[in-house]
């Protein structure tokens, strides 16, 4: 089986190691990992800001380079869902992009989606430690339905003991250009979300989106928290 | 309160709540109570996703058809011995309603809860005008006294806690300080109950009216409600033109949905159902009824694209589960309504000039939208607006700006790449001028970037 590989901007920038934690486990599973050179942002930065002709842009780039029919694999819930519920609405008025954004939006999964439906990784062993809780980011729970997977993968990793987290659904307080324009409300949300982590006595918080985990480990560090942040491919990937 | 709307300060409105510990602490109690109580209170009812669908439809077919509804409601009921009065705007249901109470020398009027009364700021104009209001429900009471606005569409007094109450009513009342909320109430109900006998007129909301009876209903808990509709002679109720439904038969799925999605009751203590006046050998009800239908801005809200906020039931569910409300506080908004729906309506009625800050008041969480019992897709709403905002005029430049750059630096992986390699060398320079609470809170970039990594 063969993949495209979507880092994502966040990963390519500040979290390449979650890039390198997912071909690790694409490639344990036996699948071949491309990475379409020429990949950038998938435009969630403009579309959630209301600006519809740049976010456009962003879409008609993607898809210019995310060609074929392999399934597109991200290792991000909200840009997973950027192109499977924006991307076809966004470019609605042109036949033909809107045939090939529907494409995609058909092959689309976020990492842990793929890793469950897929490829039934969450059936095998990996090897954990210590105490997890897991943060559900918000477009991966209730933009793309993904609910279950990241949980049945947490629950394969052997050793480790998980621990939910009170309110485990409530925004970390990124919001993409929320952050910037609502620093006091963003920087608020992310110390109630380390206070919600602190709570639970976990070693260890784990989700599947960047940019949330990055505002969680802003907020655990303003508490003066030690507890560790990593992505779910990077635990899974450990464990193999 | 129109006059004092203050949403352009939405931030530092926000920035003020954040440091109110006091507020803070209420607001997390309250809201947190709310959101389990409705979940217990939706886990005993079976198929709630098709009540949703149900409640969404109805309302949708009354928009879709509002006219006609409105002229039916009118004429049954104006049958039933109500007086219907249409209002465009604030200002002249003011004076409408203003003018009834003058003509009849109304001196002192008792008034129950209604938001569209606070959306119009009625009780300055009567105020004004020599006439004496005086709210009867507990959290509208106690803003009242502190010269306050609502900050929760339910829960009037939501940022207070007891012992700001019991303050409150030592400092105006001359009572003795009690922070018991039982000791509080029944002062506060000794008080009002003289209000009651002595008002010469009651002022209501309504949560629905019926168009196929003519009939008014209402929700409340504390039976004041009951009482402002149908102790006094004088009853002039007023309420938005959209809160119809097409028939009684409709009304048990609202029954069902709307107290569980306020307060989590399976039903109020009170659902009053009022169709015209005091009939001859009944007991209660008022000799005469004004019902005030406002427009103020739904027009032309239901002729746009985002027609959808108009299903709104004010159940307050939005705003309880909203991690931006909760942070906040209702006041944050600067206007009559706030959360999700405020936001959203806000920005509908009073235009993007005073509130295009506003647009940006939600991370897009959807928490709301989980919860929405008539289905309204508030996300899709706040980005219909924030497009508005740009296409208005009322973008921050900067933003503009680094907007046309992002959009052509997306569509170049040179350019894209270069602006990350660039970036990383001047990484301090822009945590510095971003500040704190910006880059600051960013990772420092890599050193190799992912895409460097990979063949």
């Amino acid at each position: 089986m063969r993949v495209q590989l979507f880092g994502t901007c966040m990963v390519d920038s500040f979290y390449p190691e979650v890039g390198d934690a997912t071909v690790r486990l694409l490639e344990h599973f036996g699948v071949e990992v491309v990475f379409p050179p020429g990949q950038t942002c998938c435009g969630q930065p403009a579309f959630n800001a209301g600006y519809r002709n740049e976010a456009r842009g962003a879409a008609e780039h993607f898809l210019s380079i995310f060609t074929g029919n392999d399934p597109i694999v991200t290792p991000s819930g909200s840009c997973a869902a950027m192109v499977k519920h924006h991307y076809p609405e966004l470019l609605k008025d042109d036949a033909k992009l809107a045939e090939t954004a529907r494409s995609a939006a058909g092959r689309v999964y976020e990492m842990s989606q793929f890793l469950v439906q897929v490829l039934r990784a969450h059936e095998k062993v990996f090897t954990g430690s210590g105490k997890l809780t897991y943060h559900s980011s918000c477009h991966l729970t209730r933009t793309l339905g993904v609910r279950e997977e990241p949980l049945l993968l947490i629950s394969a990793l052997q050793g480790a003991e998980f621990v939910p987290m009170p309110d485990a659904m409530r925004c970390c307080g990124f919001g993409g250009m929320f952050m910037a324009k609502l620093p006091e409300i963003s920087c608020a949300l992310a110390d109630e979300k380390a206070e919600s982590i602190m709570a639970t006595g976990a070693d260890t918080v784990t989700g599947c989106d960047s940019a949330c985990l990055m505002t969680i480990a802003d907020g655990l560090q303003r508490r003066g928290s030690d507890i560790k942040v990593k992505h779910l491919v990077q635990l899974l990937a450990e464990g193999l | 309160m129109s006059e004092e709307q203050t949403s352009r300060n939405f931030r530092a409105n926000s920035a003020a709540s954040i440091a109110d510990s006091s507020l803070r602490a209420a607001m997390k109690n309250a809201t947190d109570t709310f959101g389990t109580r409705r979940t217990a209170a939706f886990g005993a009812i079976p198929d709630l996703e098709g009540l949703r669908d149900k409640a969404s439809e109805v309302r949708m077919q009354v928009l879709d058809n509002l006219p006609q509804y409105l002229e039916k409601f009118t004429a049954n009921a104006t049958n039933a011995g109500a007086t219907v009065h249409r209002a465009h705007d604030a200002q002249s249901a003011k004076e409408l309603i203003g003018s009834i109470l003058k003509e009849r020398g109304v001196k002192m009027a008792a008034k129950g809860k209604s938001m569209v009364s606070e959306e119009i700021g009625l009780n300055a104009h009567l105020e004004a005008s020599g006439i004496e209001v005086v709210e009867t429900d507990l959290g509208e009471y106690i803003i009242q006294l502190e010269g306050e606005t609502p900050s929760h569409i339910i829960v009037p007094a939501v940022h207070k806690n007891r012992q700001q109450v019991g303050r409150l009513f030592a400092d105006r009342l001359g009572v003795p300080y009690s922070e018991d909320p039982q000791v509080l109430t029944k002062i506060a109900r000794k008080v009002m109950r003289e209000k009651f006998l002595a008002a010469d007129a009651g002022i209501s909301g309504a949560n629905f009216a019926i168009a196929e009876s003519g009939s008014l209903v209402l929700f409340t808990n504390e039976g004041n409600g009951r009482m402002v509709t149908s102790v006094p002679k004088l009853h002039i109720a007023i309420l938005s033109v959209e809160k119809l439904l097409p028939s009684l038969a409709d009304l048990p799925t609202f029954i069902r949905l709307l107290p569980r999605s306020a307060t989590g009751q399976a039903i109020t203590s009170y659902v009053s159902l009022i169709t015209g006046t005091r009939k001859p050998g009944e007991a209660t009800g008022a000799e005469e009824l004004h019902i005030v239908l406002l427009d103020n801005g739904r027009s032309e809200i239901l002729a746009g694209e985002c027609r959808e906020m108009l299903k709104c039931i004010r159940c307050g569910a939005c705003m309880n589960v909203c991690p931006v409300y909760r942070t906040v506080g209702g006041h944050a908004y600067g206007w009559t309504y706030p959360g999700p729906m405020g936001m959203v309506l806000t920005t509908l009625l009073t235009g993007m000039e005073k509130s295009y800050p506003l647009v940006d008041a939600s991370t897009l969480c959807g928490a709301c939208v989980d919860v929405c019992p008539v289905r309204i897709p508030l996300v899709d709403l706040i980005l219909k607006l924030r497009v508005r905002r740009i296409s208005e005029g009322y973008s921050d430049s900067r933003e503009k700006l680094g907007m046309r750059f992002f959009g052509a630096a997306v569509k170049n992986p040179a350019i894209f790449y270069w602006v990350e390699r660039v970036s990383r060398l001047f990484w301090p320079v822009i945590q510095k001028l971003s500040g704190k609470n910006v880059a600051g809170r960013l990772p420092e970039p890599s050193s190799k970037p992912f895409h460097r990594r990979m063949p």
